[in-house]
């Protein structure tokens, strides 16, 4: 083979594969928008068609209209993006001290933190329960930031640490030899420097409160105070016939987490980069 | 330049114990919130869970409370299903890492060489890691119908299913349906981890390879795997956790059946929990989990050192 | 200005000791080196003083004030890093008056004196520039001028000149050491290039494994080395080391070399008779001629020109030696040469414990 035909046949390979991902990451996602859009009555008998004859909007209506869809979205914006807020701060700050300081008990942090890691969370819904019901943090969005911030800080913390990591020493010496604090210099000279890894942090666990179903399913019972996912699963139930809701319902659930996550997911593999050269 | 004083000299204003003390207390100040945070909302309750292992809890049953020390775990060595779960627990891990480990590989590799349109590709393929766990279920639990999915049609099309049926709900390959959505949902992790990990390659290294006469697999096998290799060991390690403790797929897919034959323990944890209401009885299963996944993660753990040292 | 009081310090990290009962005292304005090989403990000396790094036990005075357990911001000191650290999202004129807006300098007095250290240092068109647009040596005055805009108690140099290429490496050398002369602040210096350190410093502390080995001005540490480290450290191209034995004749005093040659010991050096010995002589010492007219033969195994003058290397019975010429000579390889090692120009050092031999 010469070899200009072999570097061709080598691109095709490579474009040839990457489609395939593609394809295969877009299909499920797009087959809900499909299914969205396709009027109730074209649903059975244009099932496997790639995209149906007549589309509409219906079910976006019922759904924003007759439904307490904008109801459970607000909530969902409002508890996602205060977890986001409050673990990206605390995680800076553990993250920090990870990456900077050398002290006592630092392995029993880090076993802490990998121990949060490797049990159901089912096993601390009865407990959680019984110490919030009394604090009046049931049936509450407080309480549910509350169990998310707890619940992704362990992660987080690890993540921004490697972001850190990336950040020369140097450069909060040289501020405190300028004349600032420690907490100065994180705050004017490396939080800066770390903002990539701030808006991965943030779109992570913006992201993964935005999913979680099972304590916004046990926390929650009052419909006024359900987020997203328990809302749709409850109109999955209700309306279990109607596909096209539901998926028109999904796609609105989709939104929001998607948006952020491509605003985000470059910085998430330079932060990885940064920590990774560490080791 | 002149000589007259830019500022007043700060004096310092604590005496020196008080420093001392304070330069010392300082990584605790930072780590704080995050230790108070974790121990009351995980650590406490997880130790409270724990202890449930060893009484009768019930929800539904006011009388509920008392201490019965291993009934549950006599219980548990006889219970049918928990083996069958166990036994799924261990299809279910090692199929939905190795497929997304595989995939996520031959995906970053694909990733890691500048080409026009990476950019995107690349934000493209990462984003089923975006779209909710629970929807990512019902998605896929919705392809797999026959009335409204076209997977069926297509899978009894080209021969593997004798007709367009649903494949969840047949006791023998149902695992499969959660399985294909976690590595499609999964697929992205391993890809940015371990594209992350090969960007920070040095690229003389290549270069260097590829003077001394290595040739393109050679310069996979000699220089990017054993570069990869710690990278690659604490992702499996972290993943094999993760997956196995993860309900949530299989709960929205199939909710353990046809026949618990999609059951894992992490979700018969749940049924036992929310469906029997019997949170001793979880916890109990819950505990060997944990025991036995921190177990496991010991022994990655020691084999990533010994990797290290080489 | 202030100055600088080491004394008795000592630095260990867990039960590894890095530093050991260092004791330095810099006088007011005096420019110090602190130069040793990697690893020697000089930088962590340097952080010591900066506040960077804890001090296991001893003392350290800035001034009167001993400075233990200020934090860096409050020693009143500044430094240069090796890797300048620059705050990259700020702008040149920022990083420069960073500590005066911390310290609530007034705006035009700030402005003033930006401005007056920008010129000094030729930045003037820079100041609204982002670091990473700069050339490194740009940011190495950058790095500069942050430090004397707030005209400090002291200046600490960490290795500052090590990421220049040669040429740009000499010529701040020069600047630096104008800086000094102008402001006059008490600096320490950390380098591992002797060329710097004999070059800048008023004294050199020379070092090896955590220990002080020798103090003193440049041309001391290079014309009476205290041990064979230092002899060894200081001066490039590097001093010739024989093995010897000393002998006692009657009133003569002889070194016999290792090839059994002997030639007279240095006047007034002390020892006893057959005490091995290393013999030090600068290459510039030893007398080389092609005509035959010398203590001792050799052959010339390599030339290396330097343009300033030219090294010549000798082969022997038993040992290498270099020598260096001013003149321009090319010796083919082989030629036969005469050498001469002069006795006052030689440093006795015992064999066993590398001291100098007492006087």
């Amino acid at each position: 083979m010469t070899s200009s035909a072999r570097s061709t046949s080598h691109w095709l390979l490579h474009y040839g594969l990457l489609a395939f991902y593609v394809a295969f990451a877009l299909f499920p996602l797009y087959w809900l928008l499909k299914v969205s859009v396709t009027p109730n009555d074209l649903l059975y008998s244009e099932g496997i068609r790639l995209w149906p004859s007549r589309s509409s909007l219906a079910h976006y209506t019922f759904v924003l209209a007759h439904s307490d869809f904008p109801l459970f979205f607000k909530n969902s914006v409002i508890v996602s993006g205060s977890t986001a807020v409050l673990v990206t701060l605390i995680a800076a700050l553990s993250g920090y001290a990870m990456s900077r300081f050398d002290f006592r008990g630092k392995m029993w942090l880090v076993g802490l933190m990998l121990i949060t890691q490797m049990f159901p969370l089912v096993m601390l819904v009865a407990p959680i329960f019984k110490l919030f019901s009394p604090l009046g943090l049931t049936n509450s969005l407080t309480g549910l930031v509350i169990v998310y911030t707890a619940f992704n800080v362990p992660f987080a913390t690890f993540l921004m640490q490697s972001f850190f990591d990336g950040i020369p020493k140097d450069l909060e010496e040289a501020a405190m030899i300028d004349g600032a604090s420690r907490f100065r210099a994180f705050r004017q000279i490396i939080l800066p420097l770390t903002l990539p890894g701030v808006a991965a942090t943030l779109g992570f666990v913006f992201t993964a409160a935005w999913s979680e179903l099972l304590f916004a399913l046990m926390l929650v019972s009052k419909a006024d105070a359900s987020t997203f996912p328990v809302g749709l699963l409850g109109f999955v139930s209700k309306f279990s016939v109607d596909f096209g809701q539901m998926m028109a319902a999904g796609v609105l659930a989709l939104i929001p987490a998607c948006l952020f996550f491509l605003l985000i997911q470059r910085y998430l593999v330079q932060g990885l980069t940064a920590g990774a050269v560490k080791g | 330049m002149s000589t007259m004083p830019l500022y007043e000299e700060a004096a310092p204003r604590r005496p020196a114990p008080l420093r001392r003390l304070a330069l010392g207390l300082e990584p605790y100040l930072y780590i704080a919130p995050s230790v108070i945070l974790i121990a009351t909302i995980m650590l406490v309750p997880l130790i409270v869970g724990l202890s449930y292992a060893f009484r009768d809890m019930q929800l539904i049953n006011p009388f509920s409370g008392g201490f019965i020390g291993l009934e549950h775990f006599r219980a548990l060595w006889t219970d049918a299903a928990f083996w069958l779960s166990m036994k799924n627990t261990l299809v279910w891990t090692f199929a939905s890492v190795a497929l997304q480990f595989a995939f996520g590989l031959v995906l970053a590799l694909l990733l890691n060489s500048p080409f026009p349109g990476r950019g995107i590709v690349q934000a493209l393929v990462f984003l089923p890691w975006a779209v909710p766990t629970f929807l990512s279920g019902l998605n896929w639990a919705w392809l797999f119908n026959p009335v409204v999915g076209p997977l069926p049609h297509w899978m009894a099309a080209l021969g593997i299913l004798p007709a367009p049926e649903n494949i969840l709900s047949d006791p023998s390959v149902a695992i499969w349906g959660p399985i294909i959505a976690n590595v499609w949902w999964g697929i992205p992790f391993f890809a940015i981890t371990l594209l992350a990990a090969l960007q920070s390659i040095p690229q003389d290294i290549y270069e260097a390879a590829s003077i001394d006469g290595a040739g393109a697999w050679r310069r996979f096998t000699d220089i990017t795997l054993p570069f990869l290799a710690p990278t690659i060991a604490i992702a499996v390690l972290l993943r094999t956790v993760w997956i196995a403790n993860f309900a949530d797929l299989i709960i929205v897919m199939t909710n353990g059946g046809p026949a618990d034959q999609t059951q894992i323990v992490s979700s018969y944890i749940f049924t036992q929990a929310f469906r029997r209401l019997d949170f001793g009885y979880a916890s109990a299963i819950a505990m060997v989990l944990l025991v036995l996944l921190l177990a496991y993660s010991f022994v990655i753990i020691l084999l990533r050192q010994s990797l290290l040292r080489r | 200005m202030a100055s600088i009081d080491i004394q008795g310090v000592r630095k260990s990290y867990g039960t590894v000791p890095v530093l050991h009962n260092v004791d330095l005292s810099i006088q007011d304005g005096e420019f110090v080196v602190l130069v040793g090989p990697s690893g020697c403990g000089k930088s962590t000396l340097l952080r010591m003083v900066a506040g960077l790094e804890g001090i296991t036990s001893g003392a350290i005075r800035i001034g009167e004030r001993v400075v233990n357990e200020l934090a860096p911001k409050d020693r009143d000191i500044a430094m240069v890093f090796q890797s300048y650290a620059l705050y990259p999202h700020m702008t040149v004129r920022d990083n420069m008056n960073y500590s005066l807006r911390l310290r609530r300098t007034p705006a035009e007095r700030m402005a003033h004196v930006v401005s007056a250290a920008a010129s000094k240092l030729g930045l003037d068109t820079f100041l609204d520039r982002k670091p990473r647009t700069l050339s490194g040596g740009q940011r190495q005055r950058v790095a500069m001028g942050r430090s004397i805009v707030r005209q400090p108690q002291a200046f600490l140099f960490d290795e500052p000149l090590s990421n220049l290429d040669a040429r740009l490496r000499e010529q701040m050398r020069v600047e630096i050491k104008k800086l000094h002369r102008d402001l006059g602040t008490t600096s320490i210096y950390v380098t591992h290039d002797q060329v710097e350190a004999m070059t800048l410093a008023d004294r050199i502390v020379a070092m090896n494994g955590g220990v002080v080995q020798q103090v003193g001005t440049p041309l001391d540490l290079y014309e009476r080395p205290t041990n064979l480290f230092v002899a060894g450290f200081i001066g490039s191209p590097a001093i010739n080391i024989i093995n010897a034995v000393l002998r006692h004749d009657g009133e003569q005093r002889l070194i016999a070399l290792e090839s059994g040659e002997r030639i007279p010991a240095p006047p007034r050096v002390g020892g006893h008779d057959g005490q091995a010995v290393k013999v030090g002589i600068r290459p510039e010492d030893v007398q080389i001629s092609a005509q035959a007219e010398g203590d001792f033969a050799g052959h010339v195994e390599l030339v290396e020109p330097m343009g300033l003058g030219t090294i010549v290397h000798l082969g022997t019975a038993h040992h290498a030696l270099k020598a260096f010429v001013v003149e321009r000579v090319n010796y083919p390889v082989g030629t036969n040469i005469a050498y001469r090692l002069p006795a006052s120009k030689l440093h006795i050092f015992d064999a066993k414990t590398g001291q100098r031999l007492p006087e």
